[in-house]
């Protein structure tokens, strides 16, 4: 066969450096993350508790638990799920069933990428002159809840969109040449079929909702209110609340002496339902992948 | 199949529901457009003097003799930040995507990938948290300065979060490079090192653009890491030991203090309008440069 001449090797050489290099690079990003996840529950791990969740915090917020404002996030992510998710869902079937493909639906794939681009901040903005000061609704979960579907519509759109998308056609002319009409092919054939990956684009929407901090500041979310332990109907619609996220900047920015073991277990709370709202959407995609029938 | 007046009537109402739903998305990109705008509308065409707006370093919203809105120190605060983050997350984001897309077997491709989706839904408020506490007693010790949030403290968890839309976008763009191109490069000898670099670098590259492009209107538009790692301080850095504030944190920091329709409460707005229109070119241009790329295959 051929032998290798010295070139040769020197390519492999620099072909095994880059590789290194690359690989090093990756790892760069994935290790902090470990570190991170691994630091904080260190940190937590003296305070984390049934009762760190089921009381309220007391004494200005220097001791106690996290129910009130974990009771407020839970409010914000079902009002706005509420909103979002149908809104969403019938874009994405817009989009995919009913959309020539024209300039008017390159505007409108437009419009969603770049409402998917907006800062939060300017939601929050927008929250406050649309829904506060115009609508008169004044500060409250309503009007965060409204904020927050508004921001996280592009990502339900987006999973359903693809979920729809990866039905295939031959579904769909199959019902149509029985004779059904286009809605009682998308309501019988292909929602069906793609209900588990618009689930996953539902539960990407309230992980996405639980993290926002900013576009509830202005809009709903307040430093504290009083609740009752352990209270589930804690608030109502128009009330202001209190939020696991805007929870966590308070306690680390605006309120002295708050002991450590209390903002890592708020971050931690707060970080792993994220991640678990995340995990479970990536399973339930993987799972999918994996018994597609077509 | 005889269908009732009722049935059709219905379906006809489901049909026109899904169609509003369908032009929702331009329907709320024009409110936020015209909300914000419409609260910094009064100031923006009265008293507002725009020429102090960008050349000024003077923000002194709330002086009780002479209140002055000069953004100069604000917006420098958005570019230093942003540019530190981008200096360090373009080059590692694009050589994770590399390493991704060309040197993994599959199975690792996979954990990589669902790894990158996890950083990148860790929630901003806790990257603040994280910049507040760890990095920041880290730069401290490692540096040995005063104070540890500062414009390296933002810029490198910026540069964490934009990160991971650089390399999924980036392996998207790799990913779509025709296989036929690497074939032929290998059938003529090329090692994969140059494969990359001289085929699958320049072929992709519009693609690489955009997922840099993207990564940069993330950092733009971050709010609460950058306001709570960075320190607040408004002046123009003169090292990346400087503690900034950005145009974001700005409005983060200042909104909840002014009263509504107040001139202060509009200048905030009329910042928030400068985001959305910096945000809306960048999206709009990553839009387009890879939907060229889709049409030219």
């Amino acid at each position: 066969m051929f032998k290798e001449t010295s070139t040769g090797r020197e390519k492999k050489v620099i072909e095994r450096i880059a590789k290194i290099i690359l690989g090093l690079m990756t790892a760069c990003m994935i290790i902090p993350l470990i570190l991170i996840v691994v630091y904080l529950f260190y940190k937590a791990l003296p305070i984390l508790s049934w009762d760190f969740i089921i009381k309220v915090p007391v004494h200005g917020m220097r001791e106690g638990g996290i129910w009130s404002p974990l009771i407020g996030t839970i409010y914000l992510i079902v009002i706005s799920l509420g909103m979002a998710a149908p809104i969403g869902i019938f874009a994405a079937i817009y989009l995919n069933e009913y959309a020539k493909n024209n300039w008017f639906t390159r505007i409108v794939n437009l419009a969603v990428v770049n409402l998917a681009g907006v800062p939060s901040i300017v939601h929050a903005l927008f929250g406050l002159g649309a829904f506060v000061v115009f609508a008169g609704i004044g500060r409250s979960i309503l009007a965060a809840s409204m904020t927050l579907a508004i921001m996280t519509l592009p990502v339900i759109i987006a999973s359903t969109k693809e979920a729809l998308a990866s039905v295939p056609c031959a579904f769909r002319e199959a019902c149509w040449n029985v004779g059904a009409t286009r809605w009682q092919t998308i309501r019988y054939v292909v929602l069906p079929n793609s209900i588990s990956g618009i689930l996953t684009g539902v539960i990407l929407q309230v992980s996405r909702a639980a993290g926002e901090t900013a576009p509830i500041m202005f809009t709903g979310a307040v430093f504290y209110k009083a609740v009752k332990s352990g209270d589930i109907f804690a608030y109502g619609i128009l009330d202001q609340c209190m939020a696991l996220s805007m929870h966590l900047f308070t306690i680390s920015t605006q309120v002295p002496d708050v002991p450590e073991a209390l903002t890592y277990g708020t971050a931690v709370v707060l970080l792993v339902t994220v991640l678990a709202f995340n995990i479970t959407a990536i399973f339930l995609r993987l799972f999918l992948r994996s018994r597609k029938k077509w | 199949m005889k269908r009732t007046f009722l049935s059709r009537a219905l379906e006809y109402l489901i049909e026109l529901i899904i169609k509003l739903c369908g032009i929702s998305a331009v329907i709320f990109i024009f409110a936020i457009f015209y909300f914000v705008f419409r609260e910094g509308a009064s100031f923006m065409f009265g008293k507002f003097k725009p020429l102090e707006f960008f050349t000024s370093p003077e923000w002194y919203p709330t002086s009780q003799s002479h209140v002055r809105y000069g953004a100069l120190a604000l917006i420098l605060g958005t570019l230093s930040v942003t540019g530190l983050a981008m200096a360090i997350a373009v080059p590692f984001g694009i050589g994770a995507a590399i390493f991704i897309s060309e040197f993994c077997s599959s199975r690792v491709k996979e954990t990589l990938k669902i790894l990158i989706e996890l950083l990148a839904a860790i929630p901003s408020v806790v990257w603040g948290f994280i910049g507040l506490t760890v990095m920041n007693s880290l730069i401290i010790r490692i540096f040995d300065v005063p104070i540890g949030l500062t414009i390296l403290n933002g810029g490198l968890i910026l540069a964490m979060m934009s990160v991971p839309i650089i390399v999924s976008i980036g392996e998207d763009a790799l990913k779509a490079v025709p296989d036929a191109y690497r074939e032929a490069a290998e059938a003529m000898g090329a090692t994969r090192w140059q494969i990359i670099t001289r085929i699958l670098l320049p072929a992709a590259k519009n693609g690489l653009l955009a997922a840099v492009l993207l990564g940069v209107g993330r950092a733009v538009g971050e709010t609460m890491a950058v306001l709570m790692a960075t320190g607040h301080s408004i002046r123009i850095p003169s090292s990346i030991f400087d503690p900034v504030r950005t145009l974001t944190a700005t409005i983060a920091a200042e909104l909840g203090e002014t009263a509504v329709h107040s001139e202060h409460y509009q200048v905030l707005f009329i910042i928030g309008i400068l985001l959305f229109v910096i945000t809306f070119v960048i999206n709009l241009t990553a839009d387009f440069i890879v939907k060229g790329i889709r049409e030219k295959k």
